[in-house]
């Protein structure tokens, strides 16, 4: 089995998202960037079907030389070889483009996105690129087993769970659940060491269309100081939630 | 050239969210002077969509797509959107729907934009605000495509009524054959979800254990609210992933947020800050979560919040 598993490069969780050159760049500043949490929970599984089942497992970035330490990462922690596509990320059709014509080349029998980026949070990239290739896709997934050419995935829906089958090959769209938060690793010395060794491909786009563009970021207004009430006074809270805020 | 709008339901009933994009794609609709036509699968009682400004309803009956299918729905609203040339397509924030976006998109060569919070500020080209990393800030995006796909973040525009009498119309579609096939569903009967819910309850890690969350399921029952958790407490299993709310889990944009026991680190307030009023409740009162929120008590949730739940419950008796 060959498997694909696309990372996305975000700043990491904790943090503080400001915008330079009069609101148009995300300033990058001092920011940490990591594996996208939902690339990671779906990497984490990518590497458990290649110690269970003898799968190979490849890595796929589109963006600029800046993401290739994030993707570095990914083969510390096990994949075996990386492509970055040298393109810019910022449309999610035209990544879209870029990712299904490196898994059509690669002829990949699972491909692993994650739910959502962090960053620009589309949650539309897999799905585009499952469907420019005419594949199978199936987004929040928090199981996923493969039986010969069927796989079995849990999708989370709204509510509860609901489990599908698929035949290969197929896209998925991973979250927490695919692996649990305890099964995440992180690279050990050994891994850090075998990943220099590991080929990093760097391949130039192919032509795409942009189907968007992001002119302007915006920070949430200041928010005014909270309303404390005293823990005896529950009334008040009520009549406040009631009359002031009107959400009762 | 009207804008497409798709109205999901469950069990034959409109959900809430389907009279929220209607709403919303009239908004749309008026800024285009067009109007709005309406997508259903096994729905009855299209006229309520009339209460929203839908002018027409395409309505599919089959009863043997029941289950929700990526390919077979995409399919639909795209055969919607070709049989009413519609250019703007709008969809809601619900799983299915975030499902089925990009797969229509690709199936319209359109653009899709996710997460909008607002009506369009500009129609030509389309620009739209929508939040990004996820709610720390806004992105202004604009379409650059033919067609266009809108979808709408859960309760930011509500429901506005704009009555017209909807003229219906029975829709027979083609429906491809699709490589996946649903199993079995899961799902809580009559249990509030997150994504639909108006007010959501959340538990952190002050709650001590899982024996305790009668404490978050009571006062959400009086509130007719679904419950929710930080991630350490899902992490722990006192409570399952379905509910760990924020920037990993699932995002929350409802009209009350009752934070107790959380600290409000950034990862969760990332997750629930486009909720429009907050309140926290925490015996800290130097936790972070008291900068985010709109109301807070000091207090140990052991005694606040069994008070508070007697206390609105006296509240609906009265107001009932
Ligand atoms: C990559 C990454 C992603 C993350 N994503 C998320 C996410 O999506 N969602 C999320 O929630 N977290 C996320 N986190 C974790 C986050 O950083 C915090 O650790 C977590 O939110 C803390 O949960 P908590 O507030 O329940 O627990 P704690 O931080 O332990 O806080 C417990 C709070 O309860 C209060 N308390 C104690 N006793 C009582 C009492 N009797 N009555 C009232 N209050 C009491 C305490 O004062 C304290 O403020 C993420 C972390 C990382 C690194
Ligand atoms: N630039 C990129 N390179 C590789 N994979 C990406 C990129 N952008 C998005 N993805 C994948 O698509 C998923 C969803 O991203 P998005 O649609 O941006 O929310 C991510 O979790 C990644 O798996």
């Amino acid at each position: 089995m060959k498997i694909l598993v696309c990372i996305s490069h975000v700043p990491d969780t904790t943090s503080k998202i400001n915008f330079t050159e009069g609101d148009t760049k995300f300033d990058t500043n001092g920011v940490q960037f990591v594996i996208n949490p939902n690339d990671e929970f779906g990497l984490t599984r990518a590497m458990w079907f290649k110690e269970k089942q003898g799968a190979t497992v490849d890595v796929v970035n589109v963006g600029g030389p800046e993401t290739e330490p994030t993707l570095r990462k990914a083969l510390a922690i096990g994949a075996d070889s990386a492509i970055r596509v040298n393109m810019p990320a910022t449309d999610g059709f035209a990544v879209a483009q870029q990712l299904a014509s490196v898994a059509k080349d690669g002829a990949y029998d699972l491909i692993i996105a994650g739910r959502e980026s962090i960053d620009y949070n589309g949650g539309m990239v897999p799905g585009m690129m499952a469907a420019m290739l005419g594949k199978a896709f199936v987004t929040n997934c928090v199981g996923l087993e493969i039986e010969g050419n069927t796989a079995t995935a849990v999708r989370e829906i709204d509510g509860g769970k609901e489990t599908v089958t698929a035949t290969l090959p197929l896209v998925i769209g991973g979250q927490k659940g695919l692996v649990e938060e305890s099964d995440l690793k992180i690279p050990n010395m050994r891994g850090i060491m075998m990943a220099r060794q590991k080929p990093l491909k760097v391949v130039e786009p192919v032509d795409v269309n942009n189907a968007s563009a992001t002119n302007k970021f915006e920070k949430p207004a200041p928010r005014g100081a909270v309303k404390l009430i005293d823990a005896d006074n529950i009334d008040e809270l009520i009549n406040l939630l009631h009359n002031e805020a009107k959400v009762l | 050239m009207s804008v497409l709008v798709y109205t999901e339901s469950e069990k034959g009933k409109f959900k809430k969210a389907a009279f929220e994009v209607a709403s919303y794609a009239k908004a749309v609709a008026d800024l285009l002077n067009t109007t709005v036509t309406a997508i259903s699968v096994n729905a009855e009682g299209a006229d309520q969509l009339g209460t929203y400004g839908v002018t027409k309803v395409l309505k599919v009956s089959n009863s043997s797509i029941e289950n929700f299918n990526v390919d077979t729905y995409a399919s639909i609203v795209a055969q919607a959107a070709q049989h009413e040339t519609a250019q703007i397509v709008i969809v809601s924030s619900s799983a299915d729907s975030r499902y089925l976006a990009p797969v229509l998109a690709v199936k319209l060569n359109a653009g899709y934009a996710s997460n909008v919070v607002a009506v369009p500020t500009s129609t030509a080209p389309l620009t739209v605000k929508r939040t990004a990393f996820t709610n720390k800030a806004f992105a202004h995006t604009e379409l650059t495509t033919n067609n266009k796909i809108i979808g709408l973040s859960n309760n930011s525009f509500g429901l506005v009524e704009n009555p017209i009498a909807a003229q219906v119309e029975e829709f027979n579609v083609d429906l491809p054959v699709s490589n996946i096939t649903v199993k079995s569903v899961d799902k809580a009967a009559n249990k509030v979800t997150i994504a639909d819910a108006e007010v959501v309850v959340s538990g952190g890690r002050g709650l001590k254990g899982p024996e305790n969350w009668g404490l978050i399921e009571d006062l959400a029952e009086v509130l007719g609210a679904a419950t929710a958790c930080s991630k350490p407490v899902s992490d722990l299993g006192w409570r399952p992933h379905s509910e760990h709310v924020g920037q990993t889990g699932k995002p929350v944009a409802t009209n009350l947020y009752i934070a107790i026991g959380i600290s409000g680190a950034i990862q969760h307030l990332a997750g629930i800050n486009a909720s429009k009023v907050k309140v926290v409740i925490n015996t800290d009162p130097e936790a972070p979560f008291f900068k985010a929120a709109d109301y807070g008590i000091v207090g140990d949730a052991f005694e606040v919040v069994p008070k508070l739940t007697q206390k609105l419950k006296e509240f609906k008796a009265q107001n009932a």
